[in-house]
């Protein structure tokens, strides 16, 4: 096909990687799951009911707090998440 | 095309036009420097016929207009060892004779006679030379659009415009962007969230030229995107939030003026094409590299108009007050942007006060109402005074000070009227500050500008999103060059 315009790409060009969901675990039972707050208000009641249910369930929960909902978490919370807990839930708000 | 300069013969060399009159005049002067026996190359930029009497080179490209910087025709040059050393341009007697050692050349012509605009010069043409001669770091990738493609559809279709037409970012309108910055095209300005990638000027330029903006304005563009893209103005979260606001840009500086800026009659609204393309740049920008688009990272609830773009210029010349820029640090003469994260501005409609104490309580009864008139400290605001309400303070000698002064103690209010359920509304302080009295805003909360134009005895207000290290701070930035 003939050719038209000729644009420079306005795009950072960067392709987002894909990344396959883990598989969905059989049992929480035996896994740490951190619970972390955005730091929303009564995102903690959402959380301290989840903590009861999960608790129930055998599950070991560890809760933690972005230091405000308006940024994205901090690279340590994530690491520290990362290498404590096995699965997470995020709170949202309101 | 070559981007190296064309070698050119040692010896006399001269650019010509057929249509310049006075390029047919020197004519017969061309022919009797070849006469001499003297070494002469001739080029012409248009009608390779001309001129008929001496042998020439037609410079079809302009490759060598371009690269040897001919802006005026004729242009006699005298080249040594393939390097320029001496030149002259238009017809002067005198500097063609003593160039040529022809004593008696041109004899019979006026002394003088002011050539013609070159070729490679002529604003329809430049853009397009630029880009073909120009070795210019421009990397990004190139788009083809098939001919059966409608570009502004196809732009539309990409996802990279406001829901507005966008200009096609062809490499001759970025380099001729580029031109209005000192900064080299790969320069990294900032990291552009929310994908936090690189965000480069070039990259800026691209968007510059989708927003519609002059070369001029980039510095400005660019300041204002250092200014957002950063942890204190929280451009990450101003797009996240779902509450209407994005960043308000108030320039300042004698730039304003120089690039056209409005700051008088509808300073806010439609027509003024700096006001409105700077700030469509910085959010084209943040939504193309940055990855920032509504319904995406951006959850804002309802938006606001001026998330296309909200930038507006302090009108200084006739201002009573110190400017914005002024009042936070930036030296008097500089250039600056400030940036705010604000929704729509609301109008203050006071017609009958004249004193400042009566418009004080207009301003005070309004700014309490910022979001809900139950919540205090967490949002700033801008307020912006027109000339008719700014000449009630004039007339009267407040200062910027006195006038904040006096907002701030009228807008102090008791806990019992804010707190959580007080007159019956749900929305409130928590009920440990029942016992408080409480300012509607936190120290420097309240940003005083001055701005509209014509008649009108109203000011405005721009309400802003979470403050402080929770949401976002305003923050200013000196425009570069």
């Amino acid at each position: 096909m003939a050719t038209g315009l000729t644009i420079l790409d306005p795009t950072s060009e960067s392709n987002p990687s894909t990344r396959q969901l883990l598989a969905r675990p059989a049992d929480i039972k035996g896994h740490t799951i951190a619970l972390l707050d955005i730091s929303k208000p009564r995102g903690n009641v959402f959380l301290d009911r989840l903590e009861e249910l999960l608790t129930e369930r055998g599950a070991k929960v560890k809760r933690f707090a972005k230091p405000t909902f308006t940024k994205p978490a901090p690279v340590d919370l994530r690491h520290e998440i990362a290498t404590q807990c096995t699965l997470v839930i995020e709170a949202l708000a309101d | 095309m070559s981007t190296t300069a064309p070698l050119l013969p040692n010896g006399f060399v001269v650019i010509v036009k057929h249509e310049c009159a006075t390029c047919q005049m020197v004519e017969p002067v061309l022919a009797a420097i070849a006469a001499s026996g003297a070494p002469l190359a001739v080029y012409t930029q248009d009608n390779p016929d001309f001129p008929e009497s001496v042998p020439h080179t037609h410079d079809s490209t302009l490759a060598v207009s371009w690269h040897y910087d001919i802006e005026t025709v004729p242009t006699l040059l005298v080249i040594e060892n393939g390097v320029e050393v001496d030149r002259t341009f238009g017809w002067s007697q005198a500097e063609w004779q003593r160039i040529t050692g022809i004593d008696a050349l041109g004899a019979d012509l006026p002394v003088t006679r002011p050539g013609c605009g070159s070729m490679s010069v002529d604003p329809d043409r430049v853009d397009v030379l630029r880009a073909a001669f120009t070795d210019s770091p421009v990397i990004s990738r190139h788009i083809e659009f098939s001919s059966a493609e409608d570009e502004f559809e196809a732009m539309y279709a990409r996802g990279w415009t406001d829901g507005l037409p966008v200009i096609p970012p062809t490499r001759e309108r970025v380099l001729r962007m580029l031109t209005g910055t000192m900064r080299h095209p790969q320069d990294i300005v900032a990291i552009a969230p929310p994908d936090l990638v690189e965000l480069t000027v070039e990259k800026i330029a691209i968007n510059a030229v989708m927003a519609g903006c002059l070369p001029e304005y980039m510095p400005w563009v660019i300041a204002a995107l250092e200014a957002v893209c950063n942890d204190q103005f929280n451009m990450h979260g101003v797009l996240a939030t779902t509450m209407p606001v994005g960043p308000v840009i108030i320039c300042n500086g004698p730039g304003t003026r120089a690039i056209g800026m409005n700051s008088g009659i509808n300073a806010f609204g439609q027509g003024n094409r700096a006001n409105n393309t700077i700030g469509r740049a910085v959010q084209l920008t943040i939504r193309n590299v940055g990855g920032g688009r509504p319904g995406e990272v951006d959850r804002a609830t309802h938006g606001n108009p001026g998330k296309i773009s909200f930038c507006f210029a302090e009108d200084e010349e006739n201002s009573p007050f110190s400017s914005l820029a002024t009042e936070r640090g930036v030296p008097l003469g500089e250039n600056a942007v400030t940036v705010f994260a604000g929704e729509g501005p609301r109008c203050v409609v006071d017609q009958l006060a004249r004193t400042p104490e009566e418009l004080t309580e207009s301003l005070a009864a309004c700014l309490l109402t910022v979001h809900h008139p139950k919540l205090v400290i967490g949002f700033d605001a801008i307020l912006t005074l027109s000339p008719d309400h700014g000449r009630v303070y004039a007339e009267a000698g407040w200062s910027r000070e006195k006038l904040l002064a006096e907002i701030t103690e009228r807008t102090l209010r008791p806990g019992t009227d804010l707190v959580r359920g007080a007159r019956g509304m749900a929305e409130g302080v928590p009920p440990h500050l029942r016992d408080s009295t409480l300012p509607k805003f936190r120290s420097g909360g309240l940003l005083l500008t001055y701005a509209g134009g014509g008649a009108g005895l109203f000011s405005s207000i721009v309400a802003g999103w979470a403050n402080g290290a929770i949401g976002s701070d305003p923050v200013t930035r000196i425009v570069g060059s």
